[in-house]
């Protein structure tokens, strides 16, 4: 059981958007009953099949840590939720659709995870912009997920989605919407599904199988490609 | 004519007031949050604005301006409206915001919020029973009624307050309370950290691919349905595999969470205090720390002060500025114009003690806010800090008369009808002596219990 191979990815976002019960439904398939307060941070596992119905289908495990907190927390909350940021394959940014604070603050979250690693002692340097340079080099799969989806009015639908869709275009991800205490929105076959699958295969080869030959950082061309699952341009 | 004047300037101040009440909402309370009720922030700002302009009244009394009758009327109106707000609009919003969080009462959300009112307005007023605060000749519904209730909740308020920062700011400023903590500790408890982390994972991880087991091989014609089957797809062992129980890990699991939690807190603990000591030696921090010495006197003598008034049963009939002149006059001998720097002296001191009491209740109610608000709550929250913070200023308002000399008095002993002024001291000392008293044991205790838990041995 120990000897499948994992994968780690975290989950951001605001106090309350939801991240909880998100990762509940995606390991767990079931909803979460209560909701409390994330202390610290907490874990679950979920199994994935990497290309899955081909011969090359694997299995492997994908931690969620799910960092609970806010952005404007103490700098030595701040220093304690870095130990957490070791070593990430992948980051899930949570925001509420009802709330338009917590998407915002996103930039926020993703700079304090993605900076972990250039600032050892775990300040930040920068003053919170956002700045695309930032993003331009990041070599970590990003993907944006809505919650709360059911709050939203249907006339309001339209407006809401068009600005989501340019928070994940800001960040070069892809973005789910979706309503947390609903199985059906990530039941197999669903457009939703099939989103979040290609996130979780591009995490899986960017830690497994692009390590050969892929050292310079920053290279603008890859941005074009990211998205969709990666073409092939970098097998032997 | 110069009544429409006055009236001008006070309108005009009291906006400027609304206008800052409401950016510090907007900037400092909510800046994590998104406004979704505008009557919030409209309540909270006027109660802000309403609040200062009573005391920017006691300076112009002190100051002179404006025309005596047009200060007495603008003092009657402005009281007026206060206890309007706070004891009429701002419960009924926090009772309305409240029911509207549960989702049950949702439909009859005016009706629950008046019954809710209600229960408030029958506790309030049985709150003025055990206390002597009034003569009992005046009616039901004057405002000496309520504000001899709102001045007890006040009050109380303050002491609790002042009891506990008087105690706190000597153990904050003041390094030799500081424990000693290295790098090494820090490292060693995230180790720890993450290596809980690490089995809760291995843990999970075991339990996901026995549920995927049990799915694939046993059980995917015979759905777990209902309490029954459930207990049984857990506990039913297959032949020639062992599949261990699940809840039995789930539990493990769980205790592991806690500890993960509690070790979580320590470390951020434990990067607090280090700042705390880098801190401490720049100059900032030096300098803090000597304040620190210097306030921790203070403290002792205001809790040796408090002692001496209960016992002695005393309330201080001078107040400071008079005391201070005919100190210096009688015994150092220094001859100067008695009239003219009484006034500005108390001027001064009566100004930097509404400075540092709303500066300091500001303060402290952000901090509140932050660590006890979410989404869900923020707004009855804020309210809920309004409604107190309202009530601090009007019991400040109260006592800040011992802290001015005979002749500004008369107006405020008019204007609040005829309470028993001297009972507001007494209270005051009694709970800012309790306070203090149990802020001290809390920290000793508090103080005590933690370096025996992550000190290396």
């Amino acid at each position: 059981m120990a000897s499948l191979d994992r994968v780690k990815v975290l989950v951001l976002g605001d106090s309350g958007v939801g991240k909880s019960s998100l990762v509940h439904l995606l390991c767990q398939n079931q909803v979460l009953g209560n909701p409390s307060w994330t202390v610290g941070c907490s874990v679950d596992v979920r199994l994935h099949d990497y290309k899955e119905g081909t011969p090359e289908e694997k299995t492997y495990y994908i931690e969620l840590w799910d960092v609970g907190g806010s952005v404007g927390s103490a700098s030595s909350v701040k220093s304690t939720r870095a130990v957490f940021y070791n070593s990430v394959n992948g980051i899930i940014l949570v925001h509420d659709l009802t709330n338009k604070k917590s998407s915002q603050n996103l930039y926020r979250w993703s700079l304090e995870a993605l900076n972990r690693d250039l600032v050892p002692t775990g300040v930040l340097v920068t003053n919170g912009d956002y700045d695309r340079e930032q993003f331009a080099d990041n070599q970590i799969p990003l993907l944006v997920i809505g919650t709360k989806l059911d709050q939203i009015h249907e006339t309001k639908r339209h407006e809401v989605l068009t600005r989501t869709a340019f928070l994940a275009e800001d960040f070069n991800a892809e973005e789910i919407n979706l309503d947390c205490t609903n199985l059906r929105c990530l039941a197999a076959g669903s457009s939703n599904a099939v989103k979040l699958s290609r996130f979780f295969d591009k995490v899986i080869e960017k830690r497994y199988f692009l390590r050969e030959g892929n050292q310079i950082p920053g290279f603008p061309d890859r941005k074009r490609f990211g998205g969709g699952p990666l073409k092939s341009l970098h097998y032997d | 004519m110069s009544f429409l004047i006055d009236s001008s300037i006070m309108i005009t101040s009291q906006i400027l007031f609304f206008g800052f009440g409401w950016l510090f909402f907007m900037r400092q309370l909510f800046k994590d949050y998104e406004v979704r009720q505008y009557v919030v922030q409209v309540i909270f700002s006027v109660t802000f604005a309403f609040s200062c302009t009573m005391f920017e009244l006691i300076i112009f009394e002190i100051l002179k301006v404006l025309n005596s009758s047009s200060r007495y009327f603008h003092w009657k109106m402005n009281l007026c409206v206060i206890l309007l707000i706070l004891v009429f609009m701002v419960p009924f919003y926090i009772g309305y915001f409240i029911v509207s969080n549960i989702r049950l009462l949702h439909k009859q959300r005016l009706l629950f919020s008046c019954l809710l009112w209600l229960t408030f307005m029958y506790f309030f007023w049985k709150l003025g029973d055990p206390f002597p605060i009034l003569s009992p000749k005046h009616g039901i519904l004057s405002i000496e009624q309520l504000i001899s209730r709102v001045g007890v909740i006040g009050v109380t308020l303050m002491a609790l307050l002042s009891g506990f920062g008087a105690v706190n700011c000597p153990y904050t400023y003041m390094s030799y309370f500081l424990r000693n903590v290295t790098d090494a500790d820090i490292l060693a408890l995230e180790r720890r950290l993450l290596q809980t982390m690490d089995m809760i994972i291995s843990k999970k991880k075991r339990m996901a691919m026995t549920r995927r087991t049990m799915f694939q091989k046993g059980e995917v014609h015979n759905k777990p349905s209902g309490f029954w089957g459930m207990i049984k797809s857990v506990t039913t062992s297959i032949p020639g595999s062992e599949m261990p129980d699940l809840t039995l890990i789930q539990q493990e699991v769980d205790a592991l969470e806690e500890l993960s939690r509690q070790l979580f807190l320590e470390t951020a603990d434990l990067y607090a205090t280090k700042e705390r000591i880098e801190y401490s030696k720049t100059f900032k921090g030096k300098y803090f720390n000597f304040l620190g010495y210097f306030f921790s006197i203070y403290c002792v003598w205001k809790i040796f002060m408090a002692t001496i008034n209960i016992v002695f049963d005393r309330v201080g009939k001078t107040d400071p500025v008079t005391r201070g002149i005919e100190i210096t006059v009688n015994y150092l001998g220094i001859q100067f114009d008695v009239k003219f720097w009484s006034q500005h002296i108390s001027f001064i001191l009566v100004g930097i003690i509404i400075v540092t009491s709303i500066r300091g209740l500001l303060i402290t109610l952000t901090k509140f806010f932050y660590a006890i608000s979410s989404s869900k709550s923020s707004n009855v929250i804020v309210l809920l800090l309004a409604q107190i913070m309202g009530m601090y200023f009007v019991s400040s308002v109260l006592l800040i008369r011992m802290s001015m000399p005979l002749e500004y008095r008369t107006i405020i002993t008019e204007v609040l009808g005829e309470l028993q002024f001297n009972f507001y001291h007494r209270w005051f000392d009694v709970i800012f002596l309790v306070s203090a008293l149990s802020s001290i044991l809390f920290l000793y205790l508090a103080h005590k219990q933690a370096p025996e838990k992550h000190m290396a041995p």
